[in-house]
This record gives C-alpha cells, sequence and structure tokens, in this order.
C-alpha cells in the first residue's frame, strides 16, 4: 500500500480524466449526477478525518462547504474562467482558515460539546453568507460559470481520498487514531491531541471548502439555505453509514447515498423519495449500527 | 544521560486541604523507588503533581534541572519521562502492533509532509519503525500478538503492552501507577521479575507508587512513605518495615511481611 498509493492516485487522476474526455457524449443528467457522486466523496471522507479517525464529532461540515463555495465563487466572477482551478484552491484555503479560528479554540471541548458548538458555528456562517450583500444575501450568488467537469471532481476526490488515507496510514497517522481512542493516554506517549485534532479540522475544511467551489461551478448557484444544518448532516449520515474511520465504507456510503435520492425519483416512487429515503436510514441504523460496511477489525495498517 | 527527578519541598493546597506538605523526593540514576502509603495519602496526587496534571502550590519540580511543573504530558513525555495508568489505558481500536508504533513515533524525523508524499526516506523510516516496534515486542515475548487489538489480550499482558508503549517513547525515567492492581499473586511475581527487568534492560529510572506491600518491598531499592500528604520515611525496605512511624501509620502491628 505504502509504495503504491502515488502510482493509485496517478491513475485514478488519469482515469478521471480519461472519463471526462468523452463527457460530451453522455447523458446530461448521469453526468450532474456522476458529479454530485464526486462532491459527496470529497466532503464525506474529508469528514471522515474529522469525525471518524479522529473522533470529534463535527456538525459543521457544510459550513466549511459554504466558506469553500463562496469565495472560489466570487474568485472567478470577478476574474475569468482561466481562474478556476485556483479559485477552487483559494477557496479551499479559506475554508481551512476558518476551520482554524473555529477550532482551535472549539477543539478544547469534546463530544455532545463540540457537536453543538460546531453545529452553531455551521448557521453562523449561513447567517453572515445570508446578509452579505457581496455575496448576493439571501438570494445567493446566481451566474456561476459551469466550469466543474468530471475530471475535476473525480480528480479531486481522488486526491482527497489520497490524502486522507496517506495521512492515517502512516506512524504519524497513528496519532489519529490513539487520539480517537484516549486523548489521556495520546498525550503520555507524546502525541498532542490538540495538534492532531487541529490538523484533521484543517484538512478537513480545505477539502470540504474544494468541493464546496466544485459545488458551486457544477450547480451555478449558490444559495445560503442549502448549507444549512440539514445538509451537515447528510454527510454525518455518510460516515456513520460507511463506519467510521473506514476510508472504503465512506466512500460507498456517499456514492450510494447519493444515488439513492436520484433513483427514487423515478416514476411511482417519485413522491414518496424522501420518506423512502428516511426510512431507510433508520432501518440501516437500527439493523447494523456499526456502519454498513464494517467487516472484520480495523487498524491503522489496513484502512 | 542518566535521569534525575527531584521534588523540591512540593506542596499542594486544594483551598484549605493541604493534599501534599513539603514533599522532598529524589529519584535519581538508575534507582527504582517505591512511594507507598495508606489510602488517601496522596501518593496519586504526587504522581499528577509529577505527571503535570496539578501544578504544586509551592515547590519546585525539575528533571535533569529543568523546572517541569509548567509542563504538559505531550512535552514531559519529550524530556524523557514515561508513565503507565492505574486504570490500563491502551489505544481500544489499534492493534498491539500500532499501539507501540504509535509511541515510537516521538522521535520519528518524519510528520505530515513525508506521510503524504511517500518517498523513499518515507519508506525508509517506516521501515525502521517497523524495525523498533518489532524488536521491543520481541523482548517481551509480545511478538506473535502483534497484529492482534490490544484489548483482547488477557490483563497481565495488556499491562505487559502498556508499560513496553511506555518504554517505546525511550524514557530515562518510568512511572508506574499501581502496576499491580487487579493482580493475582502469580500475576505479581511475573510483574516484580519484568519490573526489574525493565529497570536493567533498559538502564531507566523507575518510580513506583504503589498499594501492595509485597511487590514494592520485593523490588525496590529505596522505599518513601508518605501519611497525610507527609513524608513520614524514607530508606531501604528494612529501614522502612522497621519504622515505627510507618507501622503506626500504615502497616499495623500484624502485617504479614
Amino acid at each position: 500500500m505504502i509504495a503504491g498509493s502515488r502510482r493509485w492516485l496517478l491513475a485514478a487522476l488519469a482515469a478521471a480524466f480519461a472519463v471526462s474526455w468523452f463527457s460530451p457524449h453522455y447523458n446530461r443528467y448521469y453526468l450532474g449526477v456522476a458529479m454530485d457522486v464526486g462532491i459527496a466523496v470529497i466532503m464525506a471522507v474529508s469528514l471522515n478525518l474529522i469525525n471518524g479517525h479522529t473522533g470529534q464529532f463535527s456538525l459543521g461540515h457544510a459550513g466549511f462547504m459554504a466558506v469553500g463555495g463562496f469565495t472560489a465563487a466570487k474568485l472567478t466572477m470577478l476574474t475569468s474562467n482561466a481562474f478556476f482551478p485556483l479559485s477552487l484552491l483559494v477557496g479551499g484555503l479559506m475554508a481551512a482558515c476558518v476551520g482554524l479560528i473555529v477550532g482551535v479554540p472549539s477543539l478544547r471541548l469534546k463530544g455532545d460539546y463540540l457537536a453543538i458548538v460546531t453545529l452553531g458555528f455551521g448557521e453562523i456562517i449561513r447567517v453572515v453568507f445570508q446578509n452579505s450583500q457581496a455575496f448576493g444575501a439571501a438570494t445567493g450568488l446566481t451566474g456561476i460559470p459551469k466550469l466543474t467537469t468530471l475530471f475535476w471532481t473525480w480528480g479531486a476526490a481522488a486526491v482527497t481520498v489520497y490524502v486522507v488515507t496517506s495521512l492515517v496510514n502512516s506512524t504519524y497517522g497513528c496519532g489519529f487514531i490513539c487520539v480517537h481512542d484516549d486523548e489521556v493516554a495520546a498525550a503520555a506517549i507524546g502525541v498532542s491531541p490538540t495538534r492532531y485534532k487541529v490538523t484533521a479540522f484543517v484538512v478537513g475544511a480545505f477539502f470540504a471548502g474544494v468541493a464546496g467551489g466544485l459545488y458551486a461551478h457544477h450547480k451555478q448557484v449558490m444559495q445560503p439555505d442549502g448549507f444549512g444544518f440539514i445538509r451537515s448532516i447528510d454527510f454525518v449520515v455518510m460516515v456513520i453509514l460507511g463506519g467510521m474511520g473506514r476510508t472504503a465504507g465512506v466512500i460507498a456510503a456517499a456514492i450510494v447515498l447519493t444515488l439513492l435520492p436520484e433513483f427514487l425519483r423515478v416514476r411511482e416512487f417519485a413522491s414518496y423519495r424522501m420518506i423512502i429515503y428516511s426510512l431507510l436510514i433508520i432501518g440501516l441504523m437500527m439493523a447494523r449500527p456499526q456502519g454498513l460496511f464494517t467487516f472484520g477489525k480495523k487498524s491503522a495498517s489496513s484502512v | 544521560m542518566s535521569a534525575s527527578l527531584l521534588l523540591d519541598r512540593v506542596t499542594l493546597r486544594f483551598g484549605g486541604l493541604t493534599a501534599v506538605s513539603e514533599l522532598t523526593l529524589s529519584v535519581a540514576g538508575q534507582e527504582l523507588v517505591g512511594l507507598i502509603g495508606p489510602n488517601g495519602a496522596g501518593k496519586t496526587t504526587v504522581f499528577n503533581l509529577i505527571t503535570g496534571v496539578y501544578a504544586p502550590t509551592a515547590g519546585a519540580i525539575t528533571f535533569n534541572c529543568r523546572p517541569t511543573a509548567r509542563l504538559k504530558a505531550p512535552q514531559l513525555a519529550r524530556l524523557g519521562i514515561a508513565r503507565t495508568f492505574q486504570n490500563i489505558r491502551l489505544f481500544g481500536s489499534l492493534s498491539v502492533f500500532d499501539n507501540v508504533r504509535a509511541a515510537v513515533q516521538l522521535h520519528r524525523p518524519h510528520g505530515i509532509r513525508d506521510a503524504l508524499w511517500r518517498g523513499r526516506g518515507f519508506r525508509k523510516a517506516e521501515e525502521a519503525v517497523a524495525g523498533q516496534v518489532m524488536e521491543i515486542l520481541d523482548i517481551f515475548r509480545l511478538a506473535k500478538l502483534r497484529d492482534e487489538p490490544a484489548t483482547s489480550l488477557p490483563y497481565g499482558d495488556q499491562r505487559r503492552l502498556e508499560i513496553v508503549r511506555a518504554l517505546a517513547t525511550r524514557p530515562r525515567l518510568l512511572l508506574l501507577d499501581e502496576p499491580a492492581a487487579g493482580m493475582n499473586p502469580t500475576e505479581k511475581l511475573d510483574l516484580m521479575k519484568l519490573i526489574r527487568f525493565v529497570k536493567d534492560k533498559f538502564q531507566i529510572a523507575v518510580l513506583l507508587v504503589e498499594h501492595d506491600m509485597q511487590v514494592v518491598m520485593g523490588i525496590c531499592q529505596r522505599v518513601a512513605v508518605l501519611d497525610y500528604g507527609v513524608k513520614i520515611a524514607e530508606g531501604t525496605p528494612d529501614q522502612v518495615r522497621s519504622d515505627p512511624k510507618v507501622i503506626e501509620a500504615y502497616l499495623g502491628d500484624d502485617h504479614e511481611d
């Protein structure tokens, strides 16, 4: 795994590029769904670093997505389309900065308290964007150029998966799981819980920001209302359903939970789809609380 | 460089309660020192003072001449003070191997950048870490269990693994917080052998905070006795055992030693 992981990343990027090359020939609806899947994978895998591996229950991931999305969208609209990759990056960095500012004080809290603070943070972000004229206030930003392609979403998803697995899958990354298991014991062997928690938070926020940028240039509208608490819960459900701290499971859950509501859209299901969807989630939670894709033991060397 | 932990007239007050009073204690070189006392004497409080949980109200704590009272646990670990816990605290979702690996990383030259780039240097460093982990697991006959989840081991092995994990940070001083708690007589004998072995093999100082007379008297070179936060005696196990103050405070008239 260690030796081959960089090659694996390059292969994934090449595959994303190749598939994306023919995208003009694809059905536009399926193409859009495929991009949704890529964005969901980025969000879920990056949240998994915080909630799953490091065990810090964050409910504000959509907030970081909003920061990245609005920043990136505004930047391309102010400059030109050629700046798209750069504005994705700036959006990510902006989200990472916000992650740092929010993370340092709030990560002193644990469990429910941290969840509530991050939830509050997500709402603050939403309200700030709702009231700032520069970002279109309640209407949000419209007419964002459509620049997100299959390559960008899947490529970014591959990079996210690579970064998160590489981080966790190393001697350095053992620290994340140590902090998850027992902070006191982690501190006693020289693993600083604060440092690891903030690192997880900042890295997670960065990729959420990038996902936000991709989302903005895919949907072409950014509405503050779309990034509330409910949105964050969507990603938390993906992480829990995939099995906290299992990257492969979380990817699968992100794909399934993005496709499911789309498939339920067809014909007779259409009007019941949200009911079926929520019943499914409740059922899954009751049948497999440890996560759908959790098999066997977990160790840092087999993520 | 050998270790020297020095508590110089350390006092800790919680409001009106003096938990530790004018305690002077030193652990130097490769000594095995025991700290004993009846329930509520302040043993664990002293332990918490040394490990940075509490800051002393008065007095100074130094390790190798550096004041440590304001340092936090990770910094103490970096200075060379390792500890175990009264209630075993292993990393439950990690294997035996990874529990030790996490501790070895204290002295790793590589961090986040290398973990992401995964160049040749990183791979070499990871191999070196794995080598170190296996070496220390081998010494303690845990190599066979490397892939087992840490918390699936029997109690005695979990204790051993916790000591191994502490040793993997390459400490100068090992603090053991009631390691014999909850052990049966056979396990206690094994533990005594283990502690002596650790001290000799790794040439470190050991401070043992313990309740169990048999263990303390059996292996410690020097014993300090606490009662109501005051050190009432210090000396070899034989001296302490025959000290009338100690007998009165702790051992009683009918101790079996």
